[in-house]
């Protein structure tokens, strides 16, 4: 006893000890290392420079470094003093080349329509005739009024003296139908400007409307399966696997072909007098519902098909055996056991849905299209990648918020079978 | 086969295509239009140069040429842009300056067609197509696309904005000269979004221009907006299409080099070859999209004339598409609609 003891507390064997600990992290940091730097350059580098792209702000503070100093104590209200129009003429004068003014204009005419043509023509006259060396700021200002009166428009203004500095908070706030007032505070966007809220929420209840699809359509599916003996299962599991491995845009075109008005399914049901006129499926909200549903249906039944296997059905026969009607015994005894399986196929589609682009793209109408529509479009489109990168953004975060709250609410990590 | 002369075949066919011949990557939209540049242009091209074409098609995504442009990795030479996307792109230093002495005469070339960093190639419109078939009276002018009481059933039109709001307008009985000046005032905007209105419920969208003729055909659309070509094209297949060409919005397509283009010269020359007026002459001949060169438009026979949307009669009530007005309204528009569409 006392031998172990000393032998324990010396500081030989601890070091021993320490040594094989030490050996033995190396070793697993080691293993894991390729993961790590895998996942690193894969995943959070990408997401670190999104989130970054969508708050940086350099083109005005790049490009017009002297205006935003001129105008760093004007008051927002009144007319501009002439040194910011000559500190404007100065700068845009100083651009060594095309694309800095081409970016600038693009960058203000999301703030304000109209900056792109007003910038551009402006630099275009500063590298032309419009030369504010010799001149007093007055004579430039006079010069850029002549040139476009809209240089009078405080809305221009305004646009610059707010994205003078290098970070902005402004495509976040657009994303979520704020934005800042004159005086900085934060206010609602006008409403026939404000449509990420709605969006945001539309892609909400179409998830929530396919999960709940998915659930009543895979739960008994998944019951079934978990009764039937391997042998069987495994031959329907590959029923369920195969569209499952068949590309998403082979499937949404199948959906167009079935579900178009001369489509397979209206024929169908013409035919059979159930409808006397041929049912609108596509491109609306139905066509939407009913082929997500479709594709995210395999993510619902895997987990819950696990689960059930692990669920023994002596419970059920117990329940039963002690006169319990059979309904109310499945409800309240097998139910309750399978609710990490309803909980993680729930989570995946809903979290699998928010970020849906294809399928609402193409059997959707203008009022079916979700978030990742509108990145897309920032993205390819308007070529504006400070907002499509705060729209990321937004739904990053609401997946985290949802992973959070899924797991205050079971309590437990998401398990997937 | 020994090792060695084995690596050495491998070396040698790989090698090869470079050897042989330069190879450019043309970019275009792809369809039926695609199919007319093939062998209209890329052609004609590949047997007169010996260099090889190979065609990529893409949906107008400048974010592509932007993101290739900013990571310096320029894998197209010419890519078809929409107007918009010229204007924009060379503002913002993504594309080669136009080297005009290499590319053509710019006295040959319609005014539009001559830009800073690209060449005209075709003038194409958006216009009021309709099946012959289901309706005996045919529509004339978008007043007429809005009346859905004299003609019950869908419409399809394009997902956004543009275009859209001076259709309306002009349904609201605004000159098609007057279109952009009324639409560039507030009272304008909130006058075409209202007639929109009136119209959404009978309203189907289209996204990808092979969608109006299929929706035509399929009986899914009793009218649709489309561009012009593409009815041309299910026209020639024997489907018994119509086109209204009273304001319908015509606008041009341009050759663009994105900057940094591996083979600029080649490029240039291609370009070149394109322009010229017998290619395009052959290109009108295949689609019905009007050519720039005024020579080619010169040697077109009345028939094929009668079907482009450069000729005197379909012309004379259209519309140019003001591309300044949309670079500076489009992004606050296209967000309007957004939150129009959601209501």
């Amino acid at each position: 006893m006392t031998t172990a003891a000393a032998a324990l507390g010396s500081p030989e064997l601890a070091r021993t000890l320490q040594r094989v600990e030490s050996r033995r992290r190396f070793v697993a940091i080691a293993l894991t290392l390729p993961l790590l730097l895998f996942l690193l350059a894969t995943f959070l580098v990408p997401i670190g420079a999104l989130l970054v792209r969508a708050i940086e702000n350099p083109e005005v503070a790049a490009s017009l470094g002297r205006t935003g100093q001129a105008l760093a104590s004007w008051d927002r209200r009144s007319e501009p003093p002439a040194a910011a129009f000559a500190a404007v003429a100065a700068d845009l004068a100083a651009l060594d080349e095309g694309a800095q003014a081409g970016a600038l204009a693009r960058r203000l005419n999301t703030e304000a329509a109209g900056a792109r043509s007003l910038i551009m023509s402006t630099y275009r006259a500063t590298q032309a005739d419009l030369k504010p060396a010799g001149q007093t700021p007055e004579q430039v200002r006079e010069a850029m009024l002549a040139l476009d009166a809209r240089w009078a428009d405080l809305k221009y203004w305004n646009a610059i003296a707010k994205n003078a500095s290098r970070w902005t908070p402004d495509y976040l706030l657009t994303a979520v139908d704020l934005k800042r007032g004159v005086d900085g505070g934060i206010e609602k966007v006008a409403p026939d400007q404000a449509v990420f809220g709605a969006i945001l929420l539309r892609t909400f209840n179409i998830s929530a409307i396919v999960t709940l699809c998915c659930l009543l359509l895979g739960y008994p599916l998944a019951y079934w399966l978990s009764t039937l003996s391997a042998r069987q299962a495994n031959v329907l599991m590959i029923l369920v696997l195969v569209p499952f491995w068949t590309s998403i845009l082979v499937r949404v075109a199948a959906w167009i072909v079935l579900l178009q008005r001369e489509g397979l399914v209206n024929k169908a049901l013409l035919s059979l007098n159930v409808i006397a006129e041929p049912l609108t499926l596509l491109f609306n909200r139905t066509g939407v519902i009913i082929s997500m549903t479709h594709i995210l249906l395999p993510f619902m039944i895997l987990p819950l098909y696990s689960v059930m296997k692990s669920v023994p059905p002596t419970y059920l026969r117990a329940a039963v055996s002690l006169g319990s009607p059979p309904l109310s015994a499945f409800f309240r005894v097998y139910v309750p056991q399978t609710y990490p399986g309803i909980g993680a196929g729930a989570l995946l589609v809903f979290i699998l849905s928010i970020g849906y682009y294809v399928t609402p793209a193409l059997l959707g109408g203008a009022d079916d299209q979700m978030l990742s529509y509108y990145i897309a479009q920032y993205t390819n489109v308007d070529v504006n990648w400070g907002m499509a990168c705060a729209l990321g953004a937004v739904l990053l975060g609401a997946t985290l918020i949802l992973y959070a709250v899924y797991r205050r609410v079971v309590k437990s990590e998401l398990s997937l079978g | 086969m020994s090792k060695t002369s084995l690596v050495a075949a491998l070396l040698a066919a790989a090698a090869l295509p470079a050897l042989a011949q330069s190879q450019l990557t043309v970019v275009n939209f792809g369809g039926a239009n695609g199919a007319a540049q093939k062998k209209a242009y890329f052609e004609p091209f590949e047997k007169s140069s010996g260099a090889k074409i190979v065609g990529v098609e893409y949906n107008g995504e400048q974010a592509k040429i932007k993101a290739m442009v900013e990571t310096k990795n320029v894998t197209w030479d010419v890519v078809e842009v929409e107007s918009p996307d010229v204007n924009r792109g060379c503002d913002e230093g993504l594309f080669e300056k136009m080297d005009w002495s290499k590319v053509g005469n710019k006295a040959d070339f319609q005014p539009a067609a001559v830009h800073e960093c690209g060449v005209g190639t075709f003038v194409w419109s958006t216009v009021l197509a309709y099946n012959a078939d289901k309706l005996k009276d045919a529509p004339k002018n978008w007043a007429d696309f809005w009346d859905v009481k004299k003609y019950p059933g869908k419409r399809a039109m394009r997902k956004g904005a543009r275009y859209n709001l001076e259709f309306a307008l002009m349904a609201d009985g605004v000159k098609p000269a007057e279109v952009y000046k009324v639409l560039g005032t507030p009272a304008g905007a909130e006058r075409a979004f209202a007639k929109l209105s009136e119209l959404k419920p009978s309203i189907q969208w289209w996204e990808a221009g092979a969608q109006p003729p299929q929706f035509l055909v399929a009986g899914d659309v009793v009218m649709t907006t489309a561009y012009n070509g593409r009815i041309d094209a299910a026209q020639r297949e024997g489907k018994n299409l119509g086109i209204a060409w009273y304001g319908g919005i015509y606008d041009l397509d341009f050759w663009v080099i994105p900057k940094g283009a591996a083979n600029k010269d080649l490029a240039m020359k291609y370009i070149a070859t394109a322009s010229s007026a017998d290619a395009q002459t052959e290109y009108a001949r295949l689609i019905s999209y009007g050519p720039t060169n005024n020579k080619a438009l010169a040697k077109l026979d009345p028939k094929v004339l009668a079907l482009l949307p450069t000729s005197p009669a379909n012309s004379k009530d259209a519309l140019q598409f003001n591309i300044k007005f949309w670079a500076d309204q489009g992004e606050e528009l296209e967000k309007r609609f957004a939150s129009w569409a959601a209501k």
